[in-house]
């Protein structure tokens, strides 16, 4: 293993150089064989150009031994495709070959999955969603086009259903409506814009990837080293995100089901805590909090002492307008059994966070990769084995507990005021490579960054945890009534610029 | 004769007020529901509002359809036009009922859901034909329970008229047949609910194209026709909540002013009571609404069977 892999902690750097170089065919063997034997997962496959061709890099988590593994390949135009073997690849290659051209040999269903022009700006501007859908064909089967334009106030996507009367016999989602080309503004970063990039990368998980961002630059200039107070408030403000996030979703599967008490309920209380968060971030969706090096904001023990406060009338008020819901026989009668994702399916296809918990795979950053305060702090995966939306929901709201009960620890702990640490431009290693993993409130959030000679990236990989996750729900759908995709989807509640970038 | 004058006036009246307060109906269902989810919800005259700037509005057609699009609002408003003239209103029978005249009533109904069906169909939009599909689905089922509902009146009351039907049985008679009522009320109920368009069967609230049945089909209406259709839904929910509540009302008193009380109150009562429904329950699987629609039939199968079975009641 040792030599064909780079064995890296979560949140830590190495020379560029250690990472293996490999044939194509042993980088395959070696990468298939980590995931079937070893149980490893795909958290990011990417390509990077270098001199003339392209080098391919994977990056594996191993949950139970909590390292990462990192190896790589050169190649030149195309390549046996890893999909036929590991599914989880399935997207990553068709990213690949987006970007760069580089084909995938045997891919079973190469298409774009942004419709971006290529990364050196070549090639023609294709038209988003004008591609070829996989078709069912037959008099009395009927195809359903929603998107990318929606009813509700969400992101654009476009979702192909090929129908036969109620019934999906697939569901094709294509995105890219959102893509700004982030990856791209990453390079020669970082300057004073990169950690308003990564805060947006996706506008819900703001904390998660800026943590992500910020532990990345951290392993990169030992310089910068957050105090333990500061740890453990970029880990509040992540709770707090998890939570907020989680109660909309459950207010919004309330109304999708028509239930309109919790899903009134679930809004006003979802405003509550993003306005807790504003105590800490000074605003409501977690933006400037986190620096690389500690926080932005001078939080006082009277700042925790509110928080916490407010959190005894929020958790009592959230706890009654769920119990609301999951005691309805209405409403679990929708639920259960619907939308439903094998545990092995799950695995299979590489689905992360809530979705790969309410499958029954027990996979939570927090507890397998840990990172900052959490490395002290022990948490539990909460795991159900049902992969229905009922265990979906079900996950969300044990998360919202366990969730409580972190912040209570985390905040009780700190008692003097923890100072802001002002921004300064790092300096950052040349010619390294560093990974870091955090769980956001959909799952495993994945940075990997490779600085040049100058100590400027000269690639940054972003992996949301929707990138992993879109597949997954249109298998859900598979069988499903079609009137039952809205609470699928909201399910999952996957981001939209997330995936696009 | 100068009984029957006064009756016709009572229908008359009952009738115009009908007519003018029906868009108060779903103001007080989401009234009701906002309450229920500790919200201050839309007014109590919003649907006033809303038609008001309807009307006000131009319409826009899609250059793909035919007329049958244009013609579905004003078809199925004239269809309840023709059902309000045989309903006895205000407990008072219609100048106009006939024998029979439930068969006219029922279908005149129908005649505007099929244009409804028909324009949905016309502008060849995957939603709308999905919705037309599920209404067709979900109201030919509902059509049986309806019709065995009124074939248990005919049996109570042996009159074959809307109105005698509803208003013309005796205090005694009434009080003889009152053990399979909440099963006649409950299979009515449920038909209700679903020509209606109300939670558990269709949302009338919700944007999600892909579960809407009613909301589906009337996508592309706007402006006054939009106006025609939300108004004839208020008023078709008025017609079924007072067929529900002439159900229960025992039998018309000998004052007038009581009977035109308890009518109106009775269909208010109704709108809280379809209200409070929609707060606690979520909306069935679209599966599943088949299933609740074949109960109704076998609640009102059930109400006959024990009439044939107790004759004269258990009384």
């Amino acid at each position: 293993m040792n030599n064909k892999f780079l064995i890296l902690a979560n949140s830590s750097s190495a020379a560029f150089a250690s990472v293996p170089l490999l044939s194509i065919g042993e980088f395959r063997t070696n990468l298939i064989q980590a995931v079937q034997e070893k149980h490893c997962r795909v958290s990011s496959f990417f390509a990077m150009p270098e001199k003339n061709d392209f080098r391919l890099i994977a990056v594996l988590a191993d949950d139970a031994a909590a390292k990462i593994y990192i190896t790589s390949a050169m190649t030149t135009e195309r390549y046996p495709s890893l999909t036929v073997d590991v599914p989880a690849f399935h997207w990553f290659e068709r990213e690949i070959h987006e970007q760069y051209g580089i084909l995938p040999e045997g891919h079973p269903w190469l298409k774009p999955i942004r419709f971006q022009k290529k990364e050196d700006g070549s090639g023609d501007k294709v038209q988003i969603g004008v591609t070829d859908y996989f078709q069912v064909k037959g008099s009395t089967v009927h195809e359903v086009a929603v998107g990318p334009v929606h009813a509700g106030v969400i992101e654009p996507g476009h979702f192909r259903f090929q129908c036969l009367g109620e019934e999906v016999m697939h569901l094709e989602i294509e995105l890219g409506y959102q893509h700004r080309g982030v990856e791209k503004m990453l390079l020669n970063a970082p300057d004073k814009k990169t950690i308003h990039i990564m805060e947006t990368v996706s506008g819900d998980s703001s904390i998660a990837h800026a943590t992500a961002y910020a532990q990345l630059i951290e392993s990169l200039d030992p310089s910068l080293v957050p105090s333990e107070n500061a740890r453990k408030l970029r880990a509040a403000a992540a709770e707090l995100e998890r939570i907020a996030n989680h109660t909309g979703d459950l207010g919004a599967l309330a109304g999708d089901v028509a239930f309109l008490p919790t899903a009134s309920y679930c809004g006003r209380i979802r405003g509550d805590y993003l306005n807790t968060t504003a105590i800490l971030c000074g605003n409501r969706f977690g933006r400037n909090f986190i620096v690389p090096g500690g926080i932005r904001q001078t939080i006082t023990p009277e700042n925790t002492a509110e928080i916490l406060k407010r959190l005894d009338t929020f958790q009592v008020e959230l706890n009654d307008a769920l119990h609301l819901m999951f005691d309805a026989p209405s409403v679990l009668d929708r639920f259960e059994n619907t939308g439903k994702v094998p545990y092995e399916t799950s695995v299979q296809i590489g689905m992360v966070g809530a979705a790969a918990r309410a499958s029954g795979d027990a996979q939570d950053i927090r507890k397998t990769h840990p990172y900052g305060a959490y490395k002290t702090i022990n948490t539990e995966p909460v795991v159900a084995g049902n992969g229905d939306v009922l265990s979906r929901a079900e996950i969300r709201y044990k998360e919202i507990e366990t969730s409580h009960q972190l912040l209570r620890n985390l905040l009780a702990e700190i008692k003097e005021t923890v100072e802001a640490v002002p921004m300064r431009e790092p300096v950052l290693q040349s010619n390294s490579i560093a990974v870091s993993l955090t769980e956001g409130w959909r799952g495993e959030v994945c940075h990997v960054a490779i600085t040049g000679p100058d100590g400027k990236f000269c690639r940054y990989k972003i992996t949301d945890p929707s990138f992993h996750n879109w597949f997954g729900l249109a298998l859900a759908l598979r069988g499903e009534a079609v009137s039952d995709f809205p609470i699928c989807n909201k399910s999952f509640n996957l981001s939209y610029c997330g995936h696009d970038l | 004769m100068k009984f029957e004058f006064n009756h016709s006036i009572i229908w008359g009246i009952s009738l115009l007020i009908s007519l003018l307060i029906c868009p108060l109906l779903p103001g007080i269902i989401n009234k009701v529901k906002a309450f229920f989810a500790g919200r201050r919800g839309p007014r109590l005259l919003q649907l006033y509002y809303d038609l008001g700037k309807l009307l006000c509005k131009g319409a826009v057609f899609s250059h793909t359809t035919s007329g049958v699009l244009q013609l579905a609002p004003v078809v199925s408003l004239a269809g309840l036009g023709g059902c309000i003239l045989l309903f006895p209103f205000g407990c008072a029978a219609s100048p106009l009922a006939f024998t029979g005249d439930v068969i006219l009533f029922a279908y005149l109904l129908a005649l505007g859901r099929v244009l409804t069906v028909l324009g949905a169909l016309d502008t060849g939009s995957s939603f709308e034909g999905m919705g037309a599909s599920r209404e067709i689905e979900f109201s030919a089922l509902a059509e049986g329970a309806l019709f065995t509902v009124i074939a248990f009146l005919i049996l109570i009351t042996g009159h074959f008229s809307l109105s005698d039907m509803l208003i013309g049985f005796e205090t005694n008679q009434w009080l003889r047949f009152c053990a399979p009522m909440p099963l006649i009320f409950g299979a009515f109920g449920l038909v209700l609910l679903t020509e209606a368009c109300r939670v558990p069967v269709d949302d009338p609230e919700t944007h999600l194209e892909l579960t809407m049945i009613h909301e589906a089909m009337i996508l592309d209406y706007g402006g006054p026709d939009m106006a025609l259709i939300e108004y004839g839904a208020a008023l078709k929910l008025w017609l079924l909540s007072s067929i529900a509540v002439l159900l229960v009302l025992p039998v018309p008193g000998s004052s007038m002013f009581w009977n035109i009380l308890l009518y109106f109150g009775g269909v208010f009562l109704m709108a809280i009571l379809i209200g409070i429904t929609e707060s606690v329950t979520a909306r069935f699987r679209m599966l599943k609404v088949p299933r609740m629609l074949t109960g109704a039939l076998g609640f009102a199968l059930i109400a006959i069977l024990w009439i044939r079975i107790f004759r004269g009641g258990l009384l």
